[in-house]
């Protein structure tokens, strides 16, 4: 398959070679802070392409995505605590209780739809945000600092910013590829057939529910692995990770950028940390021009920045 | 009727003080196409409801090929040889003509656990489906998202992809709802193809396509079958007459 040489294609791989550019940057102009915002960036593209799989593919709207950042991330906090240093046990650790929670959260909400979906998982959220909250060995709602990040045995220092960096993106282009080949396949059309029309899809003879849920449960635990490298960047968690509005940033981020489109959640979530860097350098209260600009596409551009690119398409 | 392959017994639905299904009894044999046509009203929709799994009856029982299949869900329904179009045109609308009867094609075609393969280059998937549309005269849409066809294209997608679940009954419901005269001619020749190869229930409202495609035809009144006989005796029944007074001319001007 040739990609075409649309404007949307060149918007896309310029994005990739700057992602791909910006440790080289920071090296020249000396600047940490821009490798440190763009690691946040990847990092969040990471959980936002998650949750698009859900949302923009399945048409599973959680409220409660953020929930699992803070898991991954409390597992490798927590591990750290009780002094288990080793990535090869943290990490898988961390995606394993990532999908088991999943697994519950899905099985119980799934069953509703529409709003009372939302609701559901907008309540679970807060109950594990609150869970951390409680936390009190490990910080309470201050949260806990990790002093080592995870050790991969020599393989891998993450302590370095730019391998740590480029391992970020190189999990980012994983996830992005693991979508594709996800919403291709005969799972994948059966997710969007469940998304698309669920009762027609009973009637010609699928049990939808069992594909929602593995779906559910594979969104959950890529979203545990952006929490894990989330805490091993900020070398920090605490519940706020796990906090609603975390969640709703999520959702912004796959709006902005376009739902059920490959690159949407990495251009939603670029446009959303750089414009929030951006406004929030001018006014305090960046949130004020930032909520107009986000209603405009919403309104303007039912497939977000992508579908702006795009032109009219269909999905 | 023992070689009948569906049969319902004594159905019975009532939604608050509305019996939509009273002691309906009906059996569908074997390589026939049996109609049921009633007023508005009358109950049909939620006997075809029944029927699929989407509305639980209250007493009753429902056997397909023998099988009592009163408790099946839905899916496992079709699993075992039941398809029905619906009377509403429920498509996925986002998707193309192809990839709406590839779909049907793909839930029986094993589970669909297969997370790496791209469905739409698979042969096993495509192939029928692009016959199922060439069965019923829409070979060449296959690549149109099914959102910008006409409502008589989609009528016949709806059946395409019953097809395509290769069934052993059809239930087809109202399949010429909102159909040109034009395109409910060609409808009626299609189904009396069809009719060779498939036992089917037909539940429609075009009197002139029920008398002149069915083999017996059961009449709905209130939720009750107040007959059941070929199209000649449901003509001159004077129950039916009755019932459809209103309609009197349509039953007996036309076929």
């Amino acid at each position: 398959m040739m990609p075409a040489l649309s404007l949307r294609n060149i918007v896309v791989a310029l994005l990739l070679l700057m992602l791909l550019l910006v440790p080289v940057y920071a090296l020249v102009v000396g600047n940490n802070f821009v490798l440190s915002l763009f690691t946040r960036i990847v990092i969040l593209a990471i959980a936002a392409t998650s949750l698009n799989l859900i949302m923009g593919y399945g048409g599973m709207v959680s409220f409660g995505h953020a929930a699992y950042l803070g898991i991954g991330g409390y597992m490798v906090g927590i591990l750290a605590y009780e002094g288990i240093l080793s990535g090869f046990v943290q990490w898988p650790l961390a995606l394993l209780v990532s999908a088991l929670i999943a697994f519950v959260i899905g099985l119980l909400s799934l069953r509703t739809r529409g709003v009372y979906f939302i609701m559901i998982t907008l309540a679970f959220g807060q109950m594990i945000y609150y869970v951390g909250v409680s936390l009190n060995r490990y910080g309470a709602d201050d949260g806990l600092t990790i002093y080592r990040r995870s050790n991969f045995a020599g393989l891998l220092n993450l302590s370095n910013k730019t391998v740590f960096y480029y391992f970020c993106l190189l999990l980012l282009l994983a996830t992005i590829y693991l979508t594709w080949r996800l919403v291709n396949s005969r799972f994948g059309m059966a997710i969007r057939g469940a998304r698309s029309n669920d009762r027609r899809m009973h009637a010609i003879g699928f049990p939808t529910f069992r594909y929602r849920l593995t779906c559910f449960v594979i969104a959950g635990t890529i979203c545990g692995l952006a929490g894990v490298l989330l805490a091993n960047h900020t070398d920090f968690i605490s519940p706020a990770v796990m906090h609603w509005t975390r969640s709703g940033d999520l959702i912004v981020m796959v709006v902005l950028g376009g739902m059920g489109s490959l690159f949407g959640p990495l251009i939603g979530t670029v446009a959303f940390l750089a414009l929030e860097e951006v406004l929030s350098g001018i006014t305090e209260y960046w949130q004020i021009i930032f909520g107009p600009m986000l209603l405009a596409i919403v309104l303007f551009a039912r497939g977000g920045i992508d579908g702006l690119l795009a032109g009219i398409r269909r999905g | 009727m023992a070689d009948a392959l569906l049969r319902v017994a004594e159905l019975t639905k009532r939604f608050g003080g509305v019996i939509a299904s009273e002691g309906v009894a009906l059996d569908v044999a074997d390589g026939e196409l049996h109609a049921i046509i009633g007023p508005n009203g009358a109950g049909k929709t939620t006997l075809i409801g029944q029927l699929t799994g989407e509305i639980a009856p209250d007493s009753g029982r429902i056997y397909f090929a023998g099988q009592d299949i009163t408790a099946l869900p839905t899916h496992q329904r079709s699993a075992i040889g039941m398809a029905r179009s619906f009377q509403i045109t429920s498509l996925f609308l986002d998707m193309t003509v192809l990839d709406n009867v590839a779909l049907a094609v793909q839930a029986h075609a094993g589970h669909s656990f297969r997370f790496w393969t791209p469905a739409r280059s698979e042969r096993a998937l495509r192939a029928p489906a692009q016959a199922a549309l060439a069965r019923v005269g829409a070979a060449d849409r296959g690549n149109v998202v099914v959102a910008d066809l006409s409502h008589g294209e989609h009528r016949q997608i709806e059946i395409a992809m019953a097809l395509a679940t290769r069934p052993r009954l059809l239930l087809l419901d109202e399949p010429m709802a909102g159909m040109g005269p034009e395109e409910s001619a060609r409808l009626v020749n299609l189904l009396r193809e069809l009719k060779k190869e498939y036992t089917i229930l037909l539940i429609e409202h075009d009197m002139e396509a029920v008398f002149a495609l069915a083999d017996r035809i059961s009449v709905l009144v209130y939720g009750r079958v107040i007959a059941t006989g070929t199209p000649a005796a449901i003509r001159v029944n004077p129950e039916v007459i009755q019932a459809y007074l209103g309609e009197q001319q349509a039953v007996t001007g036309h076929g």
